[in-house]
């Protein structure tokens, strides 16, 4: 697969999925503590999500860094528009700007645990498994 | 491999009036945080400060800088 067909890919992953997570692993599997903490956020919010492994193929990354202008992963799009890495989320997760941006309710349980397994993520709130069309 | 005393004046160089606190967080040298108070970030978007931060190592960061964690203020 060419460069160009892996950023036209994450292009449209951008564009279509709503809220649009790219992280190290998967967020039953993060493989970095920042993609845990913030797929963790997410989780805790209850959202549906699309998320995308960029360990795969290293030029994942560098495409996504080239279009996102953001040197690090994890990278969060809402609507197609960069949020920002760990760091932001996780201090808009903590004063509520996250739960608002995403139009949903802030849990009463503020502390985020974990990445729950899939088995106890309600099935219709569970991350959307992005096919990664990037592997051969 | 970079230290936090090159990391704090490098950013403190490129933002001048900046002020920068960098932590190695794991002590390995490669996992930093960066407390940089600075009004350039004023009217800047929390994203748009970051990336200020970030634009000073280019592409270092993810690279001898595994991970910088920022944190940004005005004064």
């Amino acid at each position: 697969m060419e460069s160009t067909e892996i950023r036209e890919f994450l292009e449209q992953a951008i564009g279509e999925n709503e809220v649009m997570l790219f992280l190290k692993g998967t967020p039953e599997q993060p493989a970095c503590g920042f993609s845990m903490r913030t797929a963790g956020a997410l989780n805790a919010l209850g959202v549906r999500y699309a998320a995308l492994d960029v360990l795969p193929d290293q030029r994942i990354r560098q495409e996504l860094s080239g279009l996102s202008g953001w040197p690090t992963i994890p990278q969060l799009f809402v609507g197609g528009e960069l949020i920002g890495g760990c760091d932001i989320v996780m201090e808009m997760y903590e004063n509520g700007e996250l739960a608002e941006r995403l139009g949903v309710e802030m849990p009463e349980d503020e502390d985020i645990e974990p990445a729950p397994t899939q088995a106890e993520m309600p099935v219709s709130n569970g991350p959307i498994p992005l096919e990664n069309r990037l592997n051969n | 491999m970079p230290t936090t005393d090159e990391l704090k004046q490098r950013i403190e160089s490129a933002l001048p009036g900046a002020q920068a606190q960098v932590e190695d967080l794991t002590g390995g040298g490669d996992h930093f945080r960066a407390e940089v108070v600075s009004d350039r970030f004023t009217g800047l978007s929390r994203i748009e400060q970051h990336q200020l931060v970030y634009g000073v190592f280019g592409e270092e960061v993810g690279a001898a800088i595994h991970a910088l964690s920022i944190k940004t203020s005005t004064p």
